[in-house]
Protein backbone atom coordinates (compact mmCIF):
# COMPACT_ATOMS: atom_id res chain seq x y z
CA UNK A 1 0.00 0.00 0.00
CA UNK A 2 2.84 2.32 0.88
CA UNK A 3 4.46 1.77 -2.51
CA UNK A 4 1.14 2.44 -4.26
CA UNK A 5 0.82 5.78 -2.49
CA UNK A 6 4.45 6.69 -3.23
CA UNK A 7 4.03 5.95 -6.94
CA UNK A 8 0.62 7.67 -7.13
CA UNK A 9 2.13 10.69 -5.38
CA UNK A 10 5.02 10.81 -7.87
CA UNK A 11 2.46 10.69 -10.71
CA UNK A 12 0.64 13.69 -9.24
CA UNK A 13 3.87 15.63 -8.66
CA UNK A 14 5.01 14.85 -12.19
CA UNK A 15 1.68 16.04 -13.65
CA UNK A 16 1.94 19.28 -11.71
CA UNK A 17 5.57 19.89 -12.72
CA UNK A 18 4.89 19.11 -16.37
CA UNK A 19 2.16 21.77 -16.18
CA UNK A 20 -0.52 19.22 -17.03
CA UNK A 21 -2.59 20.39 -14.07
CA UNK A 22 -2.11 24.02 -15.10
CA UNK A 23 -3.02 23.34 -18.74
CA UNK A 24 -6.05 21.29 -17.68
CA UNK A 25 -7.21 23.99 -15.26
CA UNK A 26 -6.83 26.77 -17.85
CA UNK A 27 -8.77 24.77 -20.46
CA UNK A 28 -11.48 23.89 -17.94
CA UNK A 29 -11.85 27.49 -16.76
CA UNK A 30 -11.91 28.76 -20.37
CA UNK A 31 -14.62 26.24 -21.21
CA UNK A 32 -16.63 27.19 -18.12
CA UNK A 33 -16.29 30.90 -18.94
CA UNK A 34 -17.63 30.33 -22.48
CA UNK A 35 -20.41 28.11 -21.17
CA UNK A 36 -21.43 30.59 -18.45
CA UNK A 37 -21.54 33.50 -20.90
CA UNK A 38 -23.61 31.48 -23.39
CA UNK A 39 -25.98 30.27 -20.67
CA UNK A 40 -26.33 33.78 -19.25
CA UNK A 41 -27.25 35.21 -22.66
CA UNK A 42 -29.71 32.36 -23.25
CA UNK A 43 -31.32 32.89 -19.85
CA UNK A 44 -31.54 36.67 -20.27
CA UNK A 45 -33.19 36.36 -23.67
CA UNK A 46 -35.64 33.72 -22.52
CA UNK A 47 -36.51 35.64 -19.34
CA UNK A 48 -37.12 38.87 -21.24
CA UNK A 49 -39.50 37.17 -23.67
CA UNK A 50 -42.91 37.04 -22.02
CA UNK A 51 -44.29 34.67 -24.66
CA UNK A 52 -41.95 31.87 -23.53
CA UNK A 53 -43.64 29.76 -20.89
CA UNK A 54 -41.78 28.75 -17.73
CA UNK A 55 -41.70 25.08 -18.71
CA UNK A 56 -40.40 25.92 -22.18
CA UNK A 57 -37.72 28.14 -20.70
CA UNK A 58 -36.60 25.47 -18.28
CA UNK A 59 -36.53 22.89 -21.09
CA UNK A 60 -34.32 25.15 -23.20
CA UNK A 61 -32.03 25.78 -20.25
CA UNK A 62 -31.86 22.04 -19.59
CA UNK A 63 -30.80 21.50 -23.19
CA UNK A 64 -28.16 24.20 -22.77
CA UNK A 65 -26.90 22.38 -19.70
CA UNK A 66 -26.84 19.04 -21.55
CA UNK A 67 -24.82 20.59 -24.37
CA UNK A 68 -22.42 21.81 -21.68
CA UNK A 69 -22.20 18.32 -20.20
CA UNK A 70 -21.70 16.83 -23.65
CA UNK A 71 -18.72 19.12 -24.26
CA UNK A 72 -17.40 18.55 -20.73
CA UNK A 73 -17.70 14.81 -21.21
CA UNK A 74 -15.74 14.98 -24.46
CA UNK A 75 -13.02 17.12 -22.88
CA UNK A 76 -12.75 14.85 -19.84
CA UNK A 77 -12.59 11.66 -21.95
CA UNK A 78 -9.87 13.21 -24.12
CA UNK A 79 -7.99 14.23 -20.97
CA UNK A 80 -8.37 10.74 -19.46
CA UNK A 81 -7.05 9.05 -22.61
CA UNK A 82 -4.15 11.41 -23.34
CA UNK A 83 -2.98 11.91 -19.75
CA UNK A 84 -1.58 8.39 -19.16
CA UNK A 85 -0.93 7.50 -22.79
CA UNK A 86 2.86 7.30 -22.38
CA UNK A 87 3.09 6.61 -18.70
CA UNK A 88 4.15 2.97 -19.08
CA UNK A 89 5.33 2.72 -22.70
CA UNK A 90 7.20 6.05 -22.55
CA UNK A 91 8.96 5.16 -19.33
CA UNK A 92 9.96 1.77 -20.72
CA UNK A 93 11.37 3.41 -23.86
CA UNK A 94 13.27 6.09 -21.94
CA UNK A 95 14.73 3.61 -19.43
CA UNK A 96 13.04 5.25 -16.42
CA UNK A 97 11.20 1.99 -15.76
CA UNK A 98 14.44 0.04 -15.31
CA UNK A 99 15.35 2.10 -12.26
CA UNK A 100 11.82 1.99 -10.87
CA UNK A 101 11.16 -1.73 -11.41
CA UNK A 102 14.53 -2.75 -9.96
CA UNK A 103 13.42 -1.37 -6.59
CA UNK A 104 11.52 -3.58 -4.11
CA UNK A 105 8.22 -2.80 -5.75
CA UNK A 106 6.04 -5.23 -7.68
CA UNK A 107 5.00 -4.64 -11.27
CA UNK A 108 1.37 -4.63 -10.10
CA UNK A 109 2.14 -1.83 -7.65
CA UNK A 110 3.68 0.24 -10.44
CA UNK A 111 0.62 -0.12 -12.69
CA UNK A 112 -1.95 0.40 -9.95
CA UNK A 113 -0.01 3.30 -8.42
CA UNK A 114 0.11 5.09 -11.75
CA UNK A 115 -3.53 4.24 -12.44
CA UNK A 116 -4.54 5.72 -9.09
CA UNK A 117 -2.53 8.91 -9.59
CA UNK A 118 -3.94 9.50 -13.06
CA UNK A 119 -7.45 8.61 -11.91
CA UNK A 120 -7.33 11.31 -9.24
CA UNK A 121 -6.32 13.86 -11.89
CA UNK A 122 -8.86 12.77 -14.50
CA UNK A 123 -11.72 12.64 -12.03
CA UNK A 124 -10.67 15.99 -10.61
CA UNK A 125 -10.80 17.46 -14.11
CA UNK A 126 -14.24 15.96 -14.76
CA UNK A 127 -15.64 17.15 -11.45
CA UNK A 128 -14.26 20.66 -12.00
CA UNK A 129 -16.10 20.85 -15.32
CA UNK A 130 -19.32 19.28 -14.04
CA UNK A 131 -19.42 21.38 -10.86
CA UNK A 132 -18.80 24.49 -12.98
CA UNK A 133 -21.76 23.68 -15.22
CA UNK A 134 -24.02 22.78 -12.31
CA UNK A 135 -22.99 25.93 -10.43
CA UNK A 136 -23.68 28.10 -13.45
CA UNK A 137 -27.14 26.58 -13.90
CA UNK A 138 -27.88 26.93 -10.21
CA UNK A 139 -26.94 30.61 -10.16
CA UNK A 140 -28.64 31.51 -13.46
CA UNK A 141 -31.73 29.36 -13.61
CA UNK A 142 -32.01 28.31 -10.00
CA UNK A 143 -32.12 24.57 -10.63
CA UNK A 144 -30.03 21.47 -10.14
CA UNK A 145 -31.06 18.39 -12.12
CA UNK A 146 -32.51 15.76 -9.80
CA UNK A 147 -30.63 12.95 -11.53
CA UNK A 148 -27.21 14.47 -10.98
CA UNK A 149 -26.46 12.02 -8.16
CA UNK A 150 -26.79 9.19 -10.70
CA UNK A 151 -25.25 11.04 -13.63
CA UNK A 152 -21.98 12.04 -11.99
CA UNK A 153 -20.96 8.51 -10.92
CA UNK A 154 -21.78 7.31 -14.45
CA UNK A 155 -19.55 9.98 -15.96
CA UNK A 156 -16.84 9.09 -13.45
CA UNK A 157 -17.11 5.46 -14.50
CA UNK A 158 -16.76 6.46 -18.15
CA UNK A 159 -13.63 8.47 -17.35
CA UNK A 160 -12.16 5.67 -15.24
CA UNK A 161 -12.85 3.20 -18.03
CA UNK A 162 -11.25 5.39 -20.73
CA UNK A 163 -8.21 5.95 -18.51
CA UNK A 164 -7.92 2.23 -17.76
CA UNK A 165 -7.95 1.41 -21.48
CA UNK A 166 -5.14 3.92 -22.11
CA UNK A 167 -3.06 2.52 -19.20
CA UNK A 168 -3.69 -1.03 -20.33
CA UNK A 169 -2.60 -0.23 -23.89
CA UNK A 170 0.60 1.29 -22.52
CA UNK A 171 1.43 -2.00 -20.81
CA UNK A 172 1.46 -3.73 -24.21
CA UNK A 173 2.03 -1.26 -27.02
CA UNK A 174 4.23 1.68 -27.96
CA UNK A 175 2.92 5.16 -27.18
CA UNK A 176 1.68 5.92 -30.70
CA UNK A 177 0.04 2.53 -31.13
CA UNK A 178 -1.62 2.94 -27.77
CA UNK A 179 -2.95 6.40 -28.66
CA UNK A 180 -4.42 5.09 -31.91
CA UNK A 181 -5.93 2.12 -30.11
CA UNK A 182 -7.44 4.07 -27.18
CA UNK A 183 -8.85 6.92 -29.27
CA UNK A 184 -10.10 4.43 -31.85
CA UNK A 185 -11.89 2.39 -29.20
CA UNK A 186 -13.62 5.48 -27.83
CA UNK A 187 -14.52 6.57 -31.38
CA UNK A 188 -16.02 3.15 -31.93
CA UNK A 189 -18.05 3.51 -28.78
CA UNK A 190 -19.29 6.94 -29.93
CA UNK A 191 -20.26 5.60 -33.36
CA UNK A 192 -21.95 2.61 -31.72
CA UNK A 193 -24.10 5.02 -29.73
CA UNK A 194 -25.04 6.94 -32.86
CA UNK A 195 -25.93 3.75 -34.74
CA UNK A 196 -28.04 2.61 -31.82
CA UNK A 197 -29.77 6.02 -31.74
CA UNK A 198 -30.54 6.01 -35.49
CA UNK A 199 -31.81 2.45 -35.15
CA UNK A 200 -34.08 3.46 -32.26
CA UNK A 201 -35.41 6.67 -33.82
CA UNK A 202 -35.99 4.96 -37.20
CA UNK A 203 -37.21 1.78 -35.53
CA UNK A 204 -34.62 -0.30 -37.45
CA UNK A 205 -33.99 -3.29 -35.26
CA UNK A 206 -30.83 -4.51 -37.03
CA UNK A 207 -29.16 -1.09 -36.69
CA UNK A 208 -30.06 -0.97 -33.04
CA UNK A 209 -28.60 -4.45 -32.52
CA UNK A 210 -25.35 -3.43 -34.24
CA UNK A 211 -25.18 -0.35 -32.02
CA UNK A 212 -25.71 -2.41 -28.87
CA UNK A 213 -23.07 -4.96 -29.88
CA UNK A 214 -20.58 -2.16 -30.55
CA UNK A 215 -21.44 -0.62 -27.18
CA UNK A 216 -20.80 -3.95 -25.50
CA UNK A 217 -17.42 -4.12 -27.23
CA UNK A 218 -16.61 -0.55 -26.18
CA UNK A 219 -19.02 0.66 -23.49
CA UNK A 220 -17.55 4.09 -22.56
CA UNK A 221 -19.98 6.27 -24.51
CA UNK A 222 -23.02 4.35 -23.26
CA UNK A 223 -22.21 5.67 -19.77
CA UNK A 224 -22.50 9.21 -21.12
CA UNK A 225 -25.84 8.42 -22.73
CA UNK A 226 -27.16 6.98 -19.50
CA UNK A 227 -25.79 9.95 -17.54
CA UNK A 228 -27.37 12.41 -20.01
CA UNK A 229 -30.67 10.62 -19.64
CA UNK A 230 -30.48 11.03 -15.88
CA UNK A 231 -29.68 14.72 -16.18
CA UNK A 232 -32.94 15.40 -17.99
CA UNK A 233 -36.13 16.18 -16.10
CA UNK A 234 -38.67 13.34 -15.98
CA UNK A 235 -40.99 15.23 -18.28
CA UNK A 236 -38.49 15.28 -21.15
CA UNK A 237 -37.17 11.75 -20.85
CA UNK A 238 -39.80 10.17 -23.11
CA UNK A 239 -39.15 12.55 -25.98
CA UNK A 240 -37.72 10.88 -29.06
CA UNK A 241 -36.62 14.28 -30.31
CA UNK A 242 -33.86 14.23 -27.73
CA UNK A 243 -31.11 11.89 -28.76
CA UNK A 244 -30.24 10.97 -25.20
CA UNK A 245 -33.67 9.55 -24.59
CA UNK A 246 -34.08 7.77 -27.87
CA UNK A 247 -31.89 4.85 -26.87
CA UNK A 248 -31.02 4.60 -23.22
CA UNK A 249 -28.66 1.83 -22.12
CA UNK A 250 -30.05 -0.42 -19.41
CA UNK A 251 -28.67 -0.36 -15.86
CA UNK A 252 -27.07 -3.71 -16.65
CA UNK A 253 -24.74 -1.79 -18.95
CA UNK A 254 -23.28 -0.08 -15.87
CA UNK A 255 -22.27 -3.45 -14.46
CA UNK A 256 -20.91 -4.43 -17.85
CA UNK A 257 -18.83 -1.24 -18.04
CA UNK A 258 -17.55 -1.67 -14.48
CA UNK A 259 -16.65 -5.30 -15.16
CA UNK A 260 -15.04 -4.29 -18.45
CA UNK A 261 -12.86 -1.79 -16.57
CA UNK A 262 -11.80 -4.33 -13.92
CA UNK A 263 -10.94 -6.95 -16.56
CA UNK A 264 -9.03 -4.34 -18.60
CA UNK A 265 -7.02 -3.39 -15.52
CA UNK A 266 -6.31 -7.05 -14.73
CA UNK A 267 -5.15 -7.59 -18.31
CA UNK A 268 -2.87 -4.56 -17.94
CA UNK A 269 -1.33 -6.07 -14.80
CA UNK A 270 -0.82 -9.39 -16.56
CA UNK A 271 0.76 -7.79 -19.63
CA UNK A 272 3.07 -5.58 -17.58
CA UNK A 273 4.17 -8.49 -15.38
CA UNK A 274 5.36 -10.32 -18.50
CA UNK A 275 6.88 -7.37 -20.33
CA UNK A 276 10.64 -7.16 -20.71
CA UNK A 277 11.89 -3.85 -19.39
CA UNK B 1 32.41 -21.91 -13.53
CA UNK B 2 32.66 -21.76 -9.75
CA UNK B 3 35.92 -20.27 -8.56
CA UNK B 4 37.82 -22.27 -5.94
CA UNK B 5 36.48 -21.79 -2.46
CA UNK B 6 33.11 -20.61 -3.63
CA UNK B 7 30.15 -22.13 -1.87
CA UNK B 8 26.48 -21.36 -2.19
CA UNK B 9 26.55 -19.87 1.30
CA UNK B 10 28.89 -17.00 0.48
CA UNK B 11 27.57 -16.36 -3.02
CA UNK B 12 25.77 -13.09 -3.53
CA UNK B 13 24.91 -13.88 -7.13
CA UNK B 14 24.50 -17.42 -8.31
CA UNK B 15 23.07 -18.35 -11.69
CA UNK B 16 22.73 -21.66 -13.48
CA UNK B 17 22.45 -21.81 -17.27
CA UNK B 18 20.50 -18.57 -17.61
CA UNK B 19 19.13 -18.16 -21.10
CA UNK B 20 17.07 -15.46 -22.76
CA UNK B 21 15.61 -15.65 -26.19
CA UNK B 22 13.63 -12.87 -27.87
CA UNK B 23 11.78 -14.64 -30.66
CA UNK B 24 14.45 -16.27 -32.80
CA UNK B 25 17.23 -14.10 -31.35
CA UNK B 26 19.25 -15.59 -28.53
CA UNK B 27 20.43 -12.70 -26.35
CA UNK B 28 21.91 -14.89 -23.62
CA UNK B 29 22.53 -18.55 -24.27
CA UNK B 30 24.18 -19.87 -21.12
CA UNK B 31 25.31 -17.79 -18.18
CA UNK B 32 26.39 -19.57 -15.03
CA UNK B 33 27.95 -17.26 -12.48
CA UNK B 34 29.07 -17.23 -8.89
CA UNK B 35 29.87 -13.87 -7.39
CA UNK B 36 31.22 -13.99 -3.87
CA UNK B 37 30.30 -11.68 -1.03
CA UNK B 38 32.50 -8.61 -0.84
CA UNK B 39 34.22 -8.94 -4.20
CA UNK B 40 34.23 -6.50 -7.09
CA UNK B 41 33.28 -8.57 -10.08
CA UNK B 42 33.76 -7.41 -13.65
CA UNK B 43 31.50 -8.58 -16.44
CA UNK B 44 33.23 -8.12 -19.75
CA UNK B 45 32.32 -8.67 -23.35
CA UNK B 46 31.81 -6.86 -26.63
CA UNK B 47 28.61 -4.98 -27.45
CA UNK B 48 25.70 -7.33 -27.95
CA UNK B 49 27.33 -10.15 -25.97
CA UNK B 50 24.37 -10.28 -23.58
CA UNK B 51 25.79 -8.43 -20.57
CA UNK B 52 22.92 -6.00 -20.06
CA UNK B 53 20.31 -8.71 -20.66
CA UNK B 54 22.02 -10.82 -17.98
CA UNK B 55 21.87 -7.91 -15.55
CA UNK B 56 18.20 -7.42 -16.39
CA UNK B 57 17.51 -11.07 -15.66
CA UNK B 58 19.28 -10.74 -12.29
CA UNK B 59 16.99 -7.81 -11.44
CA UNK B 60 13.81 -9.42 -12.80
CA UNK B 61 13.48 -6.72 -15.46
CA UNK B 62 13.54 -9.53 -18.01
CA UNK B 63 12.24 -13.03 -17.37
CA UNK B 64 14.72 -15.80 -18.27
CA UNK B 65 13.61 -18.22 -20.96
CA UNK B 66 15.27 -20.99 -18.96
CA UNK B 67 17.78 -21.45 -16.18
CA UNK B 68 17.67 -20.30 -12.60
CA UNK B 69 19.48 -18.11 -10.17
CA UNK B 70 19.66 -16.56 -6.77
CA UNK B 71 20.38 -13.05 -5.63
CA UNK B 72 21.40 -12.57 -2.00
CA UNK B 73 20.16 -16.08 -1.28
CA UNK B 74 16.67 -15.52 -2.71
CA UNK B 75 15.31 -16.61 -6.09
CA UNK B 76 15.63 -14.06 -8.90
CA UNK B 77 12.76 -11.58 -8.76
CA UNK B 78 12.37 -11.71 -4.98
CA UNK B 79 11.15 -8.30 -3.81
CA UNK B 80 12.93 -8.45 -0.46
CA UNK B 81 16.27 -9.20 -2.11
CA UNK B 82 15.82 -6.31 -4.55
CA UNK B 83 15.49 -4.03 -1.53
CA UNK B 84 19.13 -4.84 -0.70
CA UNK B 85 20.40 -4.23 -4.22
CA UNK B 86 21.44 -0.96 -5.80
CA UNK B 87 21.29 -0.64 -9.57
CA UNK B 88 22.64 1.95 -11.96
CA UNK B 89 21.40 1.33 -15.52
CA UNK B 90 23.62 2.03 -18.51
CA UNK B 91 21.88 5.27 -19.41
CA UNK B 92 20.34 6.55 -16.22
CA UNK B 93 17.14 8.50 -16.81
CA UNK B 94 14.38 9.56 -14.47
CA UNK B 95 11.58 12.11 -14.41
CA UNK B 96 13.52 15.25 -15.22
CA UNK B 97 11.20 17.60 -13.36
CA UNK B 98 12.37 16.15 -10.04
CA UNK B 99 15.34 17.55 -8.17
CA UNK B 100 18.16 15.25 -7.09
CA UNK B 101 16.90 15.36 -3.49
CA UNK B 102 13.36 14.46 -4.56
CA UNK B 103 14.65 11.65 -6.77
CA UNK B 104 16.61 10.10 -3.92
CA UNK B 105 13.73 10.61 -1.48
CA UNK B 106 11.37 8.80 -3.86
CA UNK B 107 13.71 5.85 -4.32
CA UNK B 108 14.54 5.77 -0.62
CA UNK B 109 10.85 5.55 0.24
CA UNK B 110 10.31 2.73 -2.24
CA UNK B 111 13.07 0.89 -0.38
CA UNK B 112 11.34 1.45 2.95
CA UNK B 113 13.46 4.33 4.27
CA UNK B 114 12.02 7.58 5.54
CA UNK B 115 12.36 10.43 7.98
CA UNK B 116 15.52 12.01 9.29
CA UNK B 117 17.63 8.94 8.56
CA UNK B 118 16.70 9.09 4.88
CA UNK B 119 17.21 12.85 4.64
CA UNK B 120 20.64 12.55 6.25
CA UNK B 121 21.64 9.78 3.88
CA UNK B 122 20.45 11.79 0.86
CA UNK B 123 22.56 14.73 1.93
CA UNK B 124 25.64 12.56 2.45
CA UNK B 125 25.22 10.77 -0.86
CA UNK B 126 24.76 13.96 -2.86
CA UNK B 127 27.87 15.36 -1.23
CA UNK B 128 29.73 12.13 -2.01
CA UNK B 129 28.87 12.31 -5.72
CA UNK B 130 29.70 16.01 -5.74
CA UNK B 131 26.17 17.20 -6.39
CA UNK B 132 25.45 19.01 -3.13
CA UNK B 133 25.34 22.33 -4.96
CA UNK B 134 22.83 21.04 -7.49
CA UNK B 135 20.70 19.10 -4.99
CA UNK B 136 17.64 21.27 -5.45
CA UNK B 137 17.85 21.79 -9.18
CA UNK B 138 15.61 19.83 -11.57
CA UNK B 139 17.36 16.97 -13.34
CA UNK B 140 16.47 18.47 -16.72
CA UNK B 141 19.27 20.99 -16.23
CA UNK B 142 21.87 18.31 -15.45
CA UNK B 143 24.72 17.37 -17.77
CA UNK B 144 25.16 13.73 -18.80
CA UNK B 145 27.87 13.27 -16.20
CA UNK B 146 25.73 14.81 -13.44
CA UNK B 147 22.84 12.49 -14.36
CA UNK B 148 25.15 9.50 -14.14
CA UNK B 149 26.38 10.64 -10.72
CA UNK B 150 22.88 11.18 -9.34
CA UNK B 151 22.05 7.75 -10.77
CA UNK B 152 24.92 6.33 -8.76
CA UNK B 153 23.60 8.06 -5.65
CA UNK B 154 20.14 6.52 -6.15
CA UNK B 155 21.80 3.10 -6.48
CA UNK B 156 23.29 3.59 -3.01
CA UNK B 157 20.33 5.20 -1.25
CA UNK B 158 19.12 1.92 0.29
CA UNK B 159 22.51 1.00 1.81
CA UNK B 160 22.74 -2.02 -0.51
CA UNK B 161 24.64 -5.26 0.04
CA UNK B 162 25.05 -5.65 -3.70
CA UNK B 163 25.54 -2.85 -6.22
CA UNK B 164 25.08 -3.59 -9.91
CA UNK B 165 26.64 -0.97 -12.14
CA UNK B 166 26.03 -1.10 -15.88
CA UNK B 167 28.62 1.11 -17.56
CA UNK B 168 28.82 3.48 -14.58
CA UNK B 169 31.41 5.77 -16.13
CA UNK B 170 29.52 6.22 -19.38
CA UNK B 171 29.52 9.95 -20.08
CA UNK B 172 31.84 10.82 -17.23
CA UNK B 173 35.00 12.91 -17.59
CA UNK B 174 38.28 11.66 -16.03
CA UNK B 175 37.43 13.29 -12.69
CA UNK B 176 34.02 11.67 -12.69
CA UNK B 177 35.62 8.32 -13.46
CA UNK B 178 38.01 8.72 -10.59
CA UNK B 179 35.09 9.53 -8.32
CA UNK B 180 33.29 6.35 -9.36
CA UNK B 181 36.46 4.31 -8.88
CA UNK B 182 36.89 5.75 -5.37
CA UNK B 183 33.27 4.97 -4.53
CA UNK B 184 33.76 1.38 -5.70
CA UNK B 185 36.85 1.14 -3.48
CA UNK B 186 34.84 2.46 -0.54
CA UNK B 187 32.07 -0.06 -1.21
CA UNK B 188 34.65 -2.86 -1.28
CA UNK B 189 36.09 -1.61 2.03
CA UNK B 190 32.57 -1.68 3.51
CA UNK B 191 32.12 -5.29 2.37
CA UNK B 192 29.59 -4.43 -0.32
CA UNK B 193 29.64 -6.68 -3.38
CA UNK B 194 29.95 -4.83 -6.69
CA UNK B 195 28.94 -6.28 -10.05
CA UNK B 196 30.47 -4.07 -12.71
CA UNK B 197 29.71 -4.12 -16.39
CA UNK B 198 32.13 -1.88 -18.23
CA UNK B 199 33.82 -1.53 -21.58
CA UNK B 200 36.69 0.39 -20.07
CA UNK B 201 39.14 -2.42 -19.45
CA UNK B 202 41.68 -0.22 -17.73
CA UNK B 203 39.04 0.76 -15.24
CA UNK B 204 37.99 -2.84 -14.68
CA UNK B 205 41.59 -3.84 -14.22
CA UNK B 206 42.07 -1.13 -11.60
CA UNK B 207 38.93 -1.97 -9.60
CA UNK B 208 37.90 -5.61 -10.04
CA UNK B 209 38.99 -8.66 -8.07
CA UNK B 210 37.70 -11.08 -10.67
CA UNK B 211 36.22 -10.93 -14.15
CA UNK B 212 34.09 -13.06 -16.42
CA UNK B 213 34.25 -12.79 -20.19
CA UNK B 214 31.01 -13.08 -22.12
CA UNK B 215 30.97 -13.96 -25.77
CA UNK B 216 27.79 -14.39 -27.80
CA UNK B 217 25.64 -14.92 -24.75
CA UNK B 218 27.89 -17.38 -22.92
CA UNK B 219 30.63 -17.04 -20.34
CA UNK B 220 33.80 -18.23 -22.05
CA UNK B 221 36.36 -17.51 -19.33
CA UNK B 222 36.71 -16.33 -15.77
CA UNK B 223 39.84 -15.21 -14.00
CA UNK B 224 41.08 -13.40 -10.94
CA UNK B 225 42.80 -10.03 -11.20
CA UNK B 226 44.49 -9.94 -7.82
CA UNK B 227 48.29 -10.30 -7.60
CA UNK B 228 47.94 -13.93 -6.57
CA UNK B 229 45.83 -14.65 -9.63
CA UNK B 230 48.15 -12.89 -12.07
CA UNK B 231 49.22 -14.95 -15.05
CA UNK B 232 52.44 -13.88 -16.77
CA UNK B 233 54.38 -14.96 -19.83
CA UNK B 234 57.91 -15.74 -18.68
CA UNK B 235 60.99 -15.55 -20.93
CA UNK B 236 64.01 -17.46 -19.59
CA UNK B 237 67.39 -16.89 -21.20
CA UNK B 238 69.43 -19.89 -20.17
CA UNK B 239 72.20 -22.20 -21.26
CA UNK B 240 72.66 -25.91 -20.63
CA UNK B 241 68.90 -26.58 -20.84
CA UNK B 242 68.06 -29.92 -22.36
CA UNK B 243 64.71 -31.64 -23.01
CA UNK B 244 64.54 -32.74 -19.38
CA UNK B 245 64.56 -29.10 -18.26
CA UNK B 246 61.76 -28.23 -20.67
CA UNK B 247 59.72 -31.14 -19.33
CA UNK B 248 60.47 -30.17 -15.74
CA UNK B 249 59.35 -26.59 -16.33
CA UNK B 250 55.93 -27.81 -17.44
CA UNK B 251 55.28 -28.59 -13.76
CA UNK B 252 55.35 -24.84 -13.03
CA UNK B 253 53.09 -23.60 -15.83
CA UNK B 254 51.72 -24.16 -19.28
CA UNK B 255 52.68 -23.58 -22.93
CA UNK B 256 56.36 -24.35 -22.26
CA UNK B 257 58.40 -24.13 -25.44
CA UNK B 258 61.91 -23.38 -26.71
CA UNK B 259 61.28 -20.20 -28.70
CA UNK B 260 64.85 -20.09 -29.98
CA UNK B 261 68.19 -21.49 -28.84
CA UNK B 262 68.73 -20.31 -25.28
CA UNK B 263 65.23 -18.86 -24.90
CA UNK B 264 62.49 -20.77 -23.11
CA UNK B 265 59.01 -19.28 -22.96
CA UNK B 266 56.19 -20.42 -20.67
CA UNK B 267 53.00 -19.15 -19.01
CA UNK B 268 52.92 -19.16 -15.22
CA UNK B 269 51.34 -17.65 -12.17
CA UNK B 270 53.46 -14.64 -11.16
CA UNK B 271 54.22 -16.03 -7.70
CA UNK B 272 55.92 -19.06 -9.31
CA UNK B 273 58.93 -17.06 -10.56
CA UNK B 274 61.22 -17.56 -7.50
CA UNK B 275 60.43 -21.30 -7.38
CA UNK B 276 61.37 -21.67 -11.06
CA UNK B 277 64.65 -19.83 -10.54
CA UNK B 278 65.50 -22.02 -7.53
CA UNK B 279 64.67 -25.17 -9.41
CA UNK B 280 66.77 -24.16 -12.45
CA UNK B 281 69.76 -23.38 -10.22
CA UNK B 282 69.37 -26.77 -8.54
CA UNK B 283 69.36 -28.39 -11.99
CA UNK B 284 72.64 -26.63 -12.82
CA UNK B 285 71.16 -24.44 -15.49
CA UNK B 286 72.91 -21.08 -16.08
CA UNK B 287 70.38 -18.25 -16.01
CA UNK B 288 71.17 -15.09 -17.98
CA UNK B 289 67.83 -13.37 -17.74
CA UNK B 290 64.38 -13.86 -16.22
CA UNK B 291 61.79 -11.64 -17.95
CA UNK B 292 58.21 -11.98 -16.74
CA UNK B 293 55.84 -10.22 -19.10
CA UNK B 294 52.49 -9.34 -17.61
CA UNK B 295 49.53 -9.29 -19.98
CA UNK B 296 47.18 -6.36 -19.80
CA UNK B 297 43.48 -7.07 -19.41
CA UNK B 298 43.02 -5.77 -22.93
CA UNK B 299 45.43 -8.38 -24.28
CA UNK B 300 43.67 -11.08 -22.28
CA UNK B 301 40.30 -9.81 -23.50
CA UNK B 302 41.38 -9.95 -27.14
CA UNK B 303 42.87 -13.38 -26.64
CA UNK B 304 39.72 -14.71 -24.98
CA UNK B 305 37.41 -13.22 -27.57
CA UNK B 306 39.51 -14.69 -30.38
CA UNK B 307 40.10 -13.40 -33.87
CA UNK B 308 36.62 -14.32 -35.06
CA UNK B 309 34.98 -11.72 -32.78
CA UNK B 310 34.02 -8.52 -34.56
CA UNK B 311 33.16 -5.13 -33.05
CA UNK B 312 29.59 -5.15 -31.69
Amino acid sequence: MRNLITIAHLTLVEARRRRIVLAGSICALAFLAVFSIAAWFAYRELASNASVAFVERQATLTMTMLVGFLAANFLAVTFAILLPIDTLSGEIDSGVMQTLASKPVSRDEIVIGKWLGHLVLALGYLLLLCCGILGTMRVLAGFTPAGVVYALPLLMLEIALSLTIAISGGARFSTVTNAIFAVGLYGLSFVGGLVEYVGSVGDIKSLRTVGIVVSLFSPADSMWRLAGHNLMPEILRGSDALSLSASVPTPLMVWWAAGYMVVTLLLALRAFRRRSL
Amino acid sequence: MSPPGTSAANCIIETRALRKQFGATVAVSDVSLNVRAGEVFGFLGPNGAGKTTTIKMLLALVEPTSGSGQLLGAPLGDKGARGRVGFLPEHFRFHDTLTATELLRFHGRLCGFEGIALEGRIERLLTRVDLADAANRPLRGYSKGMLQRVGLAQALVNEPQLVILDEPTSGLDPLGRLLVRNIIDELRADGVTVFLNSHLLGEVEATCDRVAFVKRGSIVAERGLTAADEIVDLDLRVTMAGPAIIEGLSNFGSDVRQAEPGLIRLRISSDAVPHIVNWLVEQGVMIHAVEPRRKSLEEIFLEVMGEDERPG
